[in-house]
């Protein structure tokens, strides 16, 4: 299952300067695990050493923060894209 | 007219980037160093980046002897030395207004208002927008922009329009009409956007990043967030270069209350005050109450909501500062709490009522929830208080109308009125 993943500047070292790359997996997490293969530290960046998303990382899926979602385990079915964004904004 | 927006910016600045004391760009989070420029994230942790300065010496006269403006403390800010001269809104400065009467209707002792409504554009966001701008100049970008509640996208287009930047701000689209029409009026290009601002903020991330352009509060988020540290130098100074025991601060992004805390941190490391405790408390609307919600529950972190209240400004549901708004209440002695929309109008007809203030929704928000820690025994009566009114009421006039009117409406006839003050007492 193919979905497609908005890359945010400050990742983009990690995606070959791509600013959109597609991956498979049917959850958030798997797809993250499926970015990590294919552009190897990009993980670290968005998840914390406890596997959670960090504090400073939104994620939405089909413009839903997965906060207000299921997490890392919201459902990524086939066509859905996926926004990496820092969480660093306001006011 | 509307400027093109195609041309690609920044170009390279003319001269080497001038940002005065600031040094580096250091990560809240983890601590990471980054040179001065446009990151915003931390390469490490995506934390927030923050100012790094190098002060040397700053004494009072340096300050007192500076512009009635925020510039009179350059040296503290990342701005270069000459900002006084350059083409912006000089803001700050506002009145620090002691509030007699507001004191004596809440049972307490000593109250000030700092009135931030006195600002070019009415809203202390022309303090962050100008340090914002003097950085996007230093670092060559010619188009600005931003995510806004509302009172930003105007400061922003004034600021840009004065500058001779071209600005494009972006606002969710159901904004009060002062709000519209106070940033439609500068000229630049405002999208209304049909979301909600952190929405907005998302698409506006995702602009930043693609376009080149310098965004107030995402990419130049760092500098941006600087001036409203000018808020704490003033009180600090307009008090006698002295804290005030207990402050009450709105809460949107968190941003602001931070920031004073900070100021008033750096004012005594500098020696320019002496140390005493300034407990620190924030204000939300229930109706966008995540920061709140989270001081209640004891909880560091932050779950986002989707705000409902009439307190548009403030109605940020993922607010990036929370958690360190949270930090600062916890560490001063401060506390964190909500009020409901009626509570907000209550608030602000209060303040008009015993002042002559007529504050925004936000300013609403500050009074009702200064109002409820003092029931809730979290803010001692008698001890010196200042609360900050960020804007101003004729922005927000839709949420006071239903209970601001004519109080009767009669024929230009004297018996009429005769007939209307007898009843009513008057005389």
């Amino acid at each position: 299952m193919s979905v497609s993943v908005r890359i945010p500047t400050i990742l983009r070292p990690y995606t070959a300067g791509a600013s959109e790359v597609a991956a498979d997996g049917g959850t958030l997490a798997e797809v993250i695990d499926a970015l990590e293969v294919d552009h190897p530290g990009l993980k670290a960046r968005v998840l914390a050493d406890d596997g959670a998303i960090r504090r400073f990382v939104n994620v939405y899926v089909n413009d839903d923060d997965v906060r207000f979602a299921e997490g890392l385990a919201t459902a990524t079915p086939d066509g859905t894209s996926i926004s990496i964004i820092p969480a660093v904004a306001g006011g | 007219m509307t400027a093109s927006l195609d041309a690609a910016s920044p170009a390279s600045p003319a001269s080497p980037a001038s940002f005065g004391p600031a040094r580096e760009l250091v990560c809240r989070a983890c601590g990471a160093t980054f040179a001065l420029g446009d990151s915003y994230a931390c390469m490490e942790c995506f934390g927030p980046l923050e100012i790094g300065y190098d002060f040397g010496t700053v004494t009072h006269a340096d300050i007192e002897t500076g512009p009635q403006s925020m510039w009179r403390y350059a040296s503290l800010l990342p701005v270069p030395p000459d900002i006084a001269t350059r083409k912006n809104l000089s803001p700050g400065m506002t009145k620090l207004v002691k509030a007699d009467n507001l004191a004596a209707a809440l049972g307490m002792k000593t109250v000030w208002v700092k009135d931030d409504s006195g600002n070019p554009t009415h809203s202390f966001k022309d303090r962050v927008v100008a340090i914002a701008l003097s950085a996007a100049q230093e670092l060559g970008f010619t188009t600005v922009g931003c995510a806004s509640t509302g009172n930003l996208a105007g400061a922003v287009a004034a600021a840009a329009a004065r500058a001779g930047l071209r600005s494009c701000v972006f606002a969710p689209s159901d904004l009060e009409a002062g709000k519209l029409v106070t940033t439609a009026v500068y000229g630049g290009t405002l999208v209304a956007v049909d979301g909600n601002y952190d929405e907005v903020n998302r698409l506006c991330s995702e602009v930043a990043g693609d376009l080149g352009w310098g965004f107030v509060n995402i990419n130049l988020r760092p500098y941006y967030a600087e001036g409203s540290k000018t808020v704490g130098y003033e009180i600090a100074e307009q008090l006698g270069w002295r804290l005030p025991r207990q402050v009450v601060s709105p809460i949107a992004s968190g941003s602001l209350m931070t920031k004073v805390d900070k100021a008033f941190r750096e004012l005594v490391g500098l020696g320019l005050v002496e140390e005493s405790p300034a407990a620190i408390f924030g204000a939300q609307a229930t109706g966008c109450s995540p920061v709140s919600a989270a001081w209640a529950a004891g909880h560091d972190v932050v779950q986002p909501v989707r705000p409902d209240t009439i307190a548009k400004s403030l109605a940020i549901g993922n607010p990036a500062d929370g958690p360190y708004a949270i930090d600062v209440a916890r560490r001063t002695g401060g506390a964190i709490a909500d009020v409901t929309d009626d509570e907000i109008v209550a608030g602000i007809q209060l303040l008009a009522a015993t002042e002559g203030i007529f504050a925004e929704t936000a300013g609403g928000v500050t009074v009702a929830t200064l109002g409820k820690l003092l029931d809730a025994g979290l803010i001692d009566p008698e001890a010196e208080t200042v609360i900050l009114n960020t804007g101003d009421g004729l922005k927000t006039l839709d949420a006071v109308a239903p209970v601001a009117t004519p109080t009767v409406t009669i024929a230009p006839r004297y018996a009429e009125f005769r007939a209307f003050a007898e009843e009513k007492g008057l005389r």
